[in-house]
Order: structure tokens, then C-alpha cells, then sequence
């Protein structure tokens, strides 16, 4: 090997993208599918988060199994009991129960349906939405990006909670509603950021070496640049399904979310909130509940950002 | 210049669908007399809400009513808060400064803590110090400001007695609701930041920079964290209207007497030209910011050109 390979190799390659097709984005594959499961086991953090969501998961769909006790059943005389108390029937209250006398562990498992439902709907539709309207908006310009980005703007001028707040209270509530209101009011933090990216990638010299060679539009869009924005998408996305859950405890807590019979805990917390300092394990217990979920999502989403991303995984 | 003139008429059309999307919320239902009387109609007969109907002129082609909506509002007239017994206009305009008080510590606080926090965890990855404030952003970022504000309530209020649970008496009043509203920005801030700095730091130019002997320093704030900016800027433009929304939530719980708080009693007394007021004017003021988010884009990153 001579001091002049790398340059001839150099010139090869630049020969190559003038003479033949494009050369390939420098796009780093993402790792082998069959790296996955290895690199998930190895990551403590990430199989402690994917536990805690399996058991978010496995209470919301097996809940008239596993909970205790029905969550809507009201019995005054045992209101505001503290976590641990037992009854004369012998049924023990592990989580206490509430200001009708419903037990909290049970409406805290079936509650978990509720935040799961809302979640992970609502960040399929924004997530849909918000990257197509990126990808185009960025890449096209003129026209395309003026039109896209006044709706962004329209729709940004209004506090995302507070539009879907005024729309849930003039629609009423109720779980498909609150979907549809979630999934469409946030689609427009994606097609925001996506777009940033796209303006900047699409000035890069291999999507310019891709348009040169006459490449189809949507070839260049979907697998040039595309690849290339998964990275903050994906935190995007697990910010969304973890907003979104709160989103919903937020909009039950205000009541025009879910209706009150339907347990969930956002409505366990509206209810606790009149009785913080004298009962505290109406409010502790569901906000840890959201809490945790919305920690362990956000920390798988991290884990997937480092796996998908070639660049940020020996540093992350 | 040219850019700033374009830039100012788009925002024009931005308020004309705020004005169409406030506008048509009474529409949502099919019946805007069913919006405004809401349970009240229970105890009217059919005659006597088409009295309603008429007196209030939604009987009219629904263009004549935007028309007349955008002719009154232009004067301020957003309609007569039948519940506080003063126009909806005056309602919210009262309460205007408290949240504005309340939103602008909020952003003041996130910026002055993430982006200081998540530039020094960039530059010092894996090390002791990055995790902690990696750890305190997720779980910063992960807790529900409603939560928040009731185990700071809990804490703060109840058992140490140290800070006022409601009220807007005294600046103690205001540091409540102000960590709380502000927590969220700064784990988000802050994890941005952190992101994508790193993400630059890998790029051709940082490592040519420092290939020529440019002192760290210069590396880290001239060219990383100047190039990092960009998606920050987008998303505190962005955090500012959750800085707005998410102060219904946290006025109500604190008690803070802002617009947040006026939309969600008046939601409950379907007292609905309070909400169309308060909303058109939150949205207004974040379509005033946005369109300096914007205008600061250009300056940041001079390769993105809208004007061209």
C-alpha cells in the first residue's frame, strides 16, 4: 500500500458518482435485526423500563382478572380507608380506598387500560401525520411548505392542552374523542421538527448527488432522507406517547376526559386533590403510576434512539 | 426586510383561521344554542329556544354570523358573560397579566436551568455528572406537572408550611406554580440541548475545528452549540404555547387567578364566550411569539433562506 491509495481510492469514488448511479447516502444501516434482542438483554435500564410497561400492559388487558375488587363498586361506610385496611369480610384494601369507598388498587389497574388506549392511538395518528407533512413540507418548499406550515401555525397558536381542552368541553367527553382530539392536536411537533431536519439534509451532497442522477422524488424523500431523520422522531415519538398518557390524566383531571365512572388516573387524582393532606394515597399511588409509566416509555425510547442511530451509540 | 413584511402577512392568515377555528367551536355539536344554553335548555321549551335562537342571530347563514363574529371581536366584543355579569373581552383581560406573570418566570426559569444543564452534560458524557442530570430530566420530564404540583403542595404546603398552597398575594405565591409549570421545559430543554449537541459533535467540521487547535471552549460554543440550536429554538417557540396551555392545568391547581384558570371555571359554567375570548386571546399572543420564533430562525442558521 502506497502514501497515494487513499487519494486514488478517493478519486475512484468521486469518478464513480460522476460517471454512474448515486453513490449510496452514507446512511449507516441500522444494526442487524438479529442484534436486538441481545443489545436489549444487555441494557439494565431498558429491560427494568420494558418490565414496567409489561406489567402497565398486562394489568390493562387482564384487568377483570387481576384486580382485587370491582373499581366502580361504592361503599360509603368504608370511604377514605388507609392503604392495608382490612375489612370484617377479610377483603384487605392493599392501596386503602377512595371517597366512595372503592378500592384504589383496582381502579389503579384498570385505569392502566385508559392510559395505554389514549397513548399509543393518539401518537399513531400525530406521529402519521406530522412526518408526512415534514417530509413534504421540508423537502418540496415553495407552496407546499407556505400551505403545510400556515395549518402548523393555525393549529400552533393554540396551546395544544387548551385546544383540546375547549374541544373536549364542547364535544364532552369520552375515550374515542379524546383520541381523535390527542392524535390531532399533536401532529404538528413533528411535521415542525421533521421539517427543520429535512432542510437541512436536503442541502447535503448525497441527496444532491441523488437529484443530479435523476433519482425519483419519493425515492430520494423516503430512502435518503428518511433514514437519516428516524433519530429525533423517535424521541419525538416517545415524548408523544408519554405526553399523550398525560395529556389524558390531565384532561380527566380537569373532568372533560374520560366520564368519572370510567376509572382512570387522571380522575383518581381529580378526586384525591380535595383530600391532599388527609388522605394522600388517592393522589401518590396514581401519579406514580403515570409517572412510572411515562419514565420507563421515555427511557425505552432513548434506548431505541441509540440503537437505531450509528452515531450517538458509542457516546449516549 | 422583504422576509419580515412576508412573514407578518402569513401571520395574518394565521389569525384569520384562529378567528375561523374559534369561531366554528360552537359549531362542533351542529347547534351553537345548544352550546351556549347547555343544561339550561333542559328547562325551556322548544319556542322559547328559538327565541334564543333568533335573539342571538344563530338562526342566520353561518357566514353572516362569522362576519358579525369578526366585525364585533375586532371592537373587542366577544359577547356578555351572563355568570360574571361583565363583557367576556373585560373577563379575560383582567386576569391577562397574572398569566402572563406566571408563564414568563416559567420560561425564564427552563431556559436559565436546561440549557446551562444539558451543555455541560454534553461535553462531559458518561461522566457522573451527565447522569445525574440525565436521570433528573427523565424523571423531570416524566412526572405529570399536575402531580408535581400536588406533592410540592403535599411537601411544601401542607407538612413543611413553608410556601402559600393558593393565591397570587406575594411573590412566594408565584414559586409554586412556577417550578411546576416550568419542570417540564427543562427536562425537554435540557435533553434537546444534550441530544443535539452530541449529535454535532460528531460532525466533519467540530473535528476539523479541532484538528486547526481551537481551544475546547471556542469548539463547544462557537460551533457545536451555535449549530445545536436550531431544533432548540423550534422547540422553546414551541414550549412557549405549552407554557400558556399548561397553565390552565397549573393555575387551577394553585389557584393563580390567570386566564387558565377563568377558561376552566368558565368551561364549567358553560359560560362559553368567556372561553372563546380567553381562547382567541391566548392564541393570539403565541401567534405573536411564533412569528418572532420564526424571524430568530433566519438569524441562527443563515442557510436556511425562506425568503429565497
Amino acid at each position: 500500500m502506497t502514501l497515494l491509495d487513499p487519494l486514488e481510492k478517493e478519486n475512484q469514488a468521486v469518478m464513480a458518482r460522476h460517471e454512474g448511479p448515486a453513490a449510496p447516502p452514507p446512511t449507516v444501516e441500522p444494526p442487524q435485526r438479529s442484534q436486538f434482542l441481545p443489545r436489549l438483554v444487555r441494557s439494565k435500564a431498558a429491560m427494568i423500563c420494558l418490565f414496567v410497561l409489561l406489567l402497565v400492559l398486562v394489568a390493562a388487558v387482564a384487568a377483570p382478572w387481576v384486580a382485587p375488587n370491582d373499581p366502580s363498586t361504592i361503599k360509603l361506610i368504608q370511604r377514605l380507608k388507609p392503604p392495608g385496611y382490612t375489612t370484617s369480610a377479610g377483603i384487605t384494601h392493599w392501596l386503602g380506598t377512595d371517597s366512595l369507598g372503592r378500592d384504589v388498587l383496582s381502579r389503579m389497574i384498570f385505569g392502566a387500560r385508559v392510559s395505554l388506549a389514549v397513548g399509543l392511538s393518539a401518537v399513531v395518528i400525530s406521529g402519521t401525520v406530522g412526518l408526512l407533512v415534514g417530509l413534504l413540507s421540508g423537502y418540496f418548499g415553495g407552496l407546499v411548505d407556505d400551505v403545510f406550515m400556515r395549518i402548523c401555525d393555525i393549529q400552533l397558536s393554540f396551546p395544544t392542552t387548551l385546544l383540546a381542552l375547549t374541544i373536549m368541553a364542547v364535544l364532552g367527553g369520552g375515550l374515542d374523542k379524546l383520541i381523535l382530539v390527542l392524535g390531532l392536536t399533536g401532529w404538528v411537533q413533528y411535521g415542525r421538527i421533521v421539517r427543520s431536519q429535512v432542510l437541512s439534509i436536503k442541502t447535503e451532497e448525497f441527496v444532491l448527488a441523488a437529484r443530479a442522477t435523476g433519482e425519483r422524488q419519493w425515492r430520494i424523500l423516503f430512502q435518503h432522507i428518511l433514514p437519516n431523520i428516524w433519530s429525533p422522531v423517535i424521541v419525538i415519538a416517545s415524548f408523544t406517547v408519554a405526553s399523550n398518557i398525560v395529556a389524558e390524566a390531565s384532561l380527566s383531571f380537569l373532568g372533560v376526559g374520560v366520564p368519572p365512572s370510567v376509572p382512570s388516573w387522571g380522575t383518581m387524582l381529580a378526586d384525591g386533590r380535595q383530600y391532599i393532606g388527609v388522605a394522600d394515597w388517592l393522589t401518590i399511588p396514581a401519579g406514580l403510576a403515570i409517572s412510572l409509566t411515562v419514565l420507563s416509555i421515555n427511557i425505552l425510547g432513548d434506548w431505541l434512539r441509540d440503537y437505531l442511530d450509528p452515531r450517538l451509540k458509542n457516546i449516549v | 426586510m422583504r422576509y419580515v413584511i412576508r412573514r407578518l402577512l402569513q401571520s395574518l392568515i394565521v389569525v384569520f383561521g384562529v378567528s375561523v377555528v374559534v369561531f366554528g367551536m360552537l359549531f362542533m355539536t351542529g347547534d351553537p344554542t345548544e352550546v351556549i344554553l347547555g343544561e339550561a335548555a333542559d328547562h325551556m321549551n322548544v319556542e322559547q329556544i328559538q327565541e334564543f335562537r333568533v335573539k342571538m342571530g344563530f338562526d342566520r347563514p353561518w357566514y353572516v354570523q362569522y362576519a358579525s363574529f369578526v366585525g364585533r371581536a375586532l371592537q373587542g366584543d366577544f359577547g356578555y358573560s351572563f355568570i360574571r355579569h361583565q363583557p367576556a373581552y373585560e373577563v379575560i383581560t383582567d386576569k391577562l397579566p397574572a398569566t402572563i406573570k406566571l408563564a414568563s418566570f416559567a420560561f425564564v426559569l427552563s431556559l436559565l436551568v436546561s440549557i446551562p444543564l444539558g451543555v455541560v452534560s454534553a461535553i462531559r458524557p458518561h461522566k457522573p455528572i451527565d447522569r445525574i442530570a440525565t436521570m433528573l430530566a427523565l424523571v423531570g420530564q416524566s412526572i405529570p406537572s399536575f402531580w408535581l404540583g400536588i406533592l410540592l403542595i403535599i411537601f411544601f404546603g401542607v407538612h413543611l408550611k413553608w410556601l402559600p398552597i393558593s393565591g397570587s398575594g406575594t411573590w412566594q405565591h408565584i414559586i409554586m406554580p412556577g417550578v411546576t409549570l416550568a419542570a417540564f421545559p427543562i427536562a425537554r430543554n435540557m435533553r434537546l440541548t444534550r441530544s443535539s449537541m452530541l449529535d454535532f459533535m460528531q460532525r466533519d467540521f467540530v473535528r476539523t475545528a479541532r484538528a486547526k487547535g481551537i481551544s475546547e471552549s471556542r469548539v463547544v460554543y462557537a460551533h457545536v452549540l451555535r449549530n445545536s440550536l436550531l431544533p432548540i429554538v423550534t422547540a422553546i417557540g414551541l414550549e412557549l404555547g405549552f407554557l400558556l396551555g399548561g397553565s390552565v392545568i397549573i393555575e387551577t391547581i394553585f389557584g393563580w387567578p390567570g386566564v387558565g384558570r377563568e377558561i376552566v371555571l368558565a368551561i364549567g359554567s358553560k359560560d362559553f364566550y368567556v372561553v372563546q375570548a380567553g381562547v382567541i386571546m391566548l392564541a393570539l399572543i403565541f401567534a405573536a411569539v411564533n412569528l418572532l420564533v420564526d424571524l430568530a430562525y433566519s438569524v441562527i442558521d443563515p442557510r436556511i433562506r425562506y425568503g429565497s
